[in-house]
């Protein structure tokens, strides 16, 4: 299981310019595991992507709509992509700016799939 | 919010706001009330302050004993509510803070940002004050002026 979470991570950093991938908690905000985060506070990543997507997640229940399964946040040097993963988890990427963000996506989706 | 010591009040304000905190208590190791904000009644926050020195010291020592290293912070995840408990080091010496949170924050956030609370209380901490010797009148006058700075009584 441990191995097949590292190869998921692993097949979402091989995507050029995704910086580092990591599957979060997504109740307490908290690193289950991750991969190539060099220079990124992960903690941090991981706290507040979760909050992010908790608030998101009530926002669009709040309008009667099911809760997001793909958040895309695009800053100017660079993005983060969250997909929501079976077991209170999400599946998290940091990318920069020029990145193939289906790609990533594709990716993040099939490493949720993998943490079913 | 009230706070004793004034230099820690704009750090726990942004900590607040930060964090999305419902409840904060910041106490001495010995569980002198030092700030709180979420209290409403002066012997809450008084059990409050002693039952988080007392776990903070059985964690040290169980961590002693075990030899896995003192726990410098521990949680519990209830059905709706957090509790965060971290022991840190500032001039004045060991402080404890006890932190409650809800759904609108998580583990994460809430020791993400005890930690720049940290950061800040050291940077603005004054100089460590030589100790002076305690009487009983002293303690007494300064128990009740520390419970009418906290609760405006």
């Amino acid at each position: 299981m441990r191995l097949d979470i590292v190869g998921s991570l692993e097949s979402i950093t091989r995507v050029r310019g995704v910086r580092g991938a990591m599957i979060v908690s997504a109740e307490e905000g908290l690193v289950v595991a991750e991969s190539s985060m060099e220079g990124i506070d992960g903690a941090a990543v991981a706290a507040l992507t979760a909050g992010v997507v908790a608030r998101l997640g009530r926002a669009t229940e709040a309008a009667g709509r099911t809760a997001p399964a793909f958040v895309h946040l695009q800053a100017e040097r660079g993005a983060l992509l969250a997909v929501p993963a079976p077991g209170d988890l999400l599946v998290v990427a940091v990318t920069d700016a020029a990145v193939n963000v289906g790609l990533v996506r594709l990716e993040l989706r099939r490493a949720a799939e993998h943490l079913a | 919010m009230r706070v004793i010591e004034p230099w820690v009040a704009e750090p726990l304000e942004r900590f607040l706001a930060e964090s999305a905190a419902r409840v904060v208590l910041l106490t001495t190791s010995s569980g002198q009330v030092v700030a709180q904000h979420g209290f409403t009644r002066a012997l809450d926050v008084m059990s409050a302050s002693a039952l988080g020195a007392a776990i903070m010291a059985s964690t040290e020592e169980l961590g002693r004993l075990t030899a896995s290293g003192a726990s410098r912070s521990l949680s519990h995840q209830g059905p709706s509510r957090g509790l965060f408990l971290s022991a840190f080091d500032l001039p004045q010496g060991r402080w404890i803070g006890l932190v409650v949170y809800d759904r609108d924050s998580s583990l994460g956030l809430v020791r993400l940002f005890f930690d720049r609370l940290v950061g800040e209380l050291q940077a603005v901490a004054p100089a460590e004050v030589p100790a002076r010797e305690v009487l009983a009148a002293d303690f007494e006058n300064e128990l009740n002026a520390s419970l009418r700075s906290l609760f405006g009584r």
